[in-house]
């Protein structure tokens, strides 16, 4: 808009400060929680201004035996969380971009019938099939290990049917002088293939990372050891552990921990992501 | 170096035939243009020569080999393509580096050799850039050098000029034909660009809906059009047509005019006459009814019917001429520049 009237700007500012702060009025107040001791977080009113103690909070959760029962120490469970959230963002790149690459470049029986097959199940959500996928697991003695948290969640139709639209934009004169300059399809595909969708397999990376960080009930159904929790299921925990009162500036702090990687991933990544969900010049 | 032998190509897609026995043979270091209107098949032919289509039937050899089964990578061919096909994300180095570096060839090798052909086409200074920071006539260069430095027996030309403007179009055509005479390389190149293909190449091969029409030199496609077709595609403005009647040796047009030929067929044939070979003439029998002048500086174009009938004509005189609109202008046509072509077939009559 070109208008430029001064009472619009002071509106429209307005607008955006309210918009912001109730975004970030939970954040204050968890951060503020993870300041304080135990004892001021169970008086009321709850503070609002950061008290001097988070650093012996951030100890304590992170290495501390500070936490009722006997759960794992927080970091431990930050390490599950990121590998998890790695193990299902780059299995489910590698994947979807062989299945995506042999989808459209490639001549085969039931080629259609496979595509729809994998288009198909978009609308099977993990939840849906939650059941038999744990049986499977199960049976595969994957429960309580890295590789059942991550494999039911690693095939994927949307990553598969995005790199497939990726790769159709590319024009085929590109695999035609690639083929006359003697690459075979493998070549073609880490030489040509790969650094082309490069933008898209970041914006993908970013998604799918916070997708993975926040699996809640997948992790909670396979993994009884507590080594294994991993840190979105034990804030949930945490607040249900034994009769005792809630330790909410451990729980603050933890959940704090929580928010911290998707942000530094999105934060870090951000130009690519915006790059990859916008260009289209290829 | 070397020699290309089509044999009977036939390509189909499913039940349709698009080409129809294509046969030639393309001699060691011959510049061939394939020319006709789009979807007569010149871009498939050629495609089928760099192994990008399969042939359904028929034989290519290259030098002797028969390539029909043979990847595009080892027919020992070099191919440019219309939208250049440079990789976005490769310096144009690495673009032009990129099939030497598959074969294994030598770092330092290849390092000489696209410096070396960056000099012949000039684009030294854009070694290190991205194709997407280049003009379109400077990708049409890196796209040659891509194709030049592989040092194949075949280039393989896909309407390369048709995304430039019409000026620097000109310019490239003329120094791709240097290039080809300089490293001598036997060349095939598709175009629709009858303009193009006169000036390029040795030996045209004029192709209509998947048929042959003519393959010979571009001064006999014009002086001796095989077919109806091919005498109006090559040349401009287009050679005129007008239906006639022929008996011992005479010509009488639609108007009731006649014209002498030394032709001995007899019965109804198509007269052509190219615009430019009409000399005005007081006591011409060939009578023009004039419609529209188009003044083009070096020559004027006089559009008109033929008087008595509703045929357009179209002539092409020297110089800046005038005439009003609705003048009788006479003229008369030399005989060695009457085409006589069969009225069903199309096939020219005259020897």
């Amino acid at each position: 808009m070109v208008e430029n009237r001064p009472i619009m700007t002071v509106i429209t500012h307005l607008v955006l400060i309210l918009g912001v702060a109730m975004i970030a009025l939970p954040i204050w107040i968890t951060l503020v929680a993870a300041s304080h001791d135990e004892i001021r977080m169970l008086q009321a009113p709850i503070p609002l201004l950061p008290g001097t103690h988070f650093i012996d909070n951030l100890k304590q959760t992170l290495f501390g035996a500070g936490l009722s029962g006997d759960q794992a120490p927080v970091w431990r469970m930050l390490f599950n969380s990121l590998a998890m959230a790695m193990m299902i963002s780059f299995g489910k790149i590698a994947i979807s971009l062989i299945s995506a690459f042999a989808i459209v470049y490639f001549k085969f029986p039931f080629r259609m019938g496979f595509f729809w097959m994998i288009f198909i199940t978009l609308m099977l959500p993990v939840e849906v099939r939650i059941l038999p996928t744990f049986e499977v697991v199960a049976n595969l003695g994957l429960l309580n290990s890295y590789w059942g948290l991550s494999i039911p969640l690693i095939a994927s139709a949307t990553a598969t049917f995005m790199f497939r639209q990726v790769f159709l934009t590319i024009p085929d004169e590109m695999l035609e002088s690639a083929r006359i300059d003697g690459a075979g399809p493998m070549r073609f595909f880490w030489d040509i293939l790969l650094p082309l969708s490069r933008t898209n397999i970041a914006a993908l990376f970013v998604i799918l990372f916070i997708y993975g960080w926040n699996q809640y009930l997948w992790p909670l159904l396979i993994t009884t050891d507590t080594d294994m929790t991993t840190i979105v299921m034990s804030i949930k925990q945490m607040l249900e552990s034994a009769e005792q009162s809630p330790q909410w500036n451990i729980i603050m702090m933890t959940a704090f921990l929580a928010m911290l990687p998707p942000i530094l991933v999105v934060v870090g990544m951000q130009k690519l992501f915006v790059q990859g969900l916008t260009e289209t010049d290829k | 170096m070397a020699e290309i032998k089509l044999e009977n190509l036939t390509k189909s897609y499913g039940s349709t035939e698009v080409l129809h026995h294509v046969a030639g043979d393309i001699d060691d270091g011959e510049f061939i243009v394939i020319v006709g209107p789009s979807g007569c098949g010149k871009s498939t032919l050629l495609r089928m020569v760099a192994g990008l289509e399969v042939v359904s039937s028929g034989q290519i050899s290259i030098n002797g080999n028969v390539v029909n089964d043979l990847e595009p990578a080892d027919r020992d061919i070099a191919m440019v393509f219309q939208n250049y096909a440079l990789y976005p994300h490769m310096t144009v180095r690495d673009n032009m580096a990129y099939g030497l570096k598959i074969r294994k060839i030598p770092k330092d090798e290849i390092t000489r050799r696209v410096d070396e052909v960056a000099d012949i086409l000039e684009i030294r200074e854009y070694l290190d850039r991205k194709p997407r920071q280049l003009s379109g006539g400077q990708r049409q260069r890196v796209a040659m050098g891509r194709a030049i430095i592989r040092e194949p027996s075949v280039f393989l030309f896909d309407e390369p000029l048709s995304n430039l403007d019409a000026k620097l179009r000109v310019q490239m055509r003329l120094e791709i034909r240097k290039l080809q005479k300089r490293l001598g390389v036997t060349s095939i190149y598709v175009t629709h660009d009858q303009v193009e293909a006169m000036t390029l190449g040795d030996r045209l091969m004029v192709l209509n809906g998947g048929y042959v029409e003519q393959f010979d030199t571009p001064i006999e496609l014009y002086e001796r059009p095989a077919s109806l077709f091919v005498a109006g595609f090559i040349g401009s403005p287009s050679m005129n047509f007008i239906p006639a009647d022929i008996a011992s040796g005479v010509v009488t047009l639609a108007n009731g005019a006649n014209l002498a030929t030394g032709s001995k067929t007899s019965g109804k044939v198509t007269l052509g006459i190219r615009p430019e070979h009409m000399v005005p003439d007081k006591s011409g029998v060939i009578k023009i009814e004039v419609d529209m002048l188009e003044q083009l500086g070096a020559n004027t174009l006089v559009h008109g019917i033929l008087q008595g009938t509703d045929i357009s004509f179209v002539i092409s005189l020297d110089g800046i001429q005038t005439a009003k609109i609705g003048e009788i202008l006479s003229f008369h046509a030399p005989e060695s520049s009457l085409h006589l072509f069969n009225v069903e077939t199309g096939v020219r009559l005259n020897g």
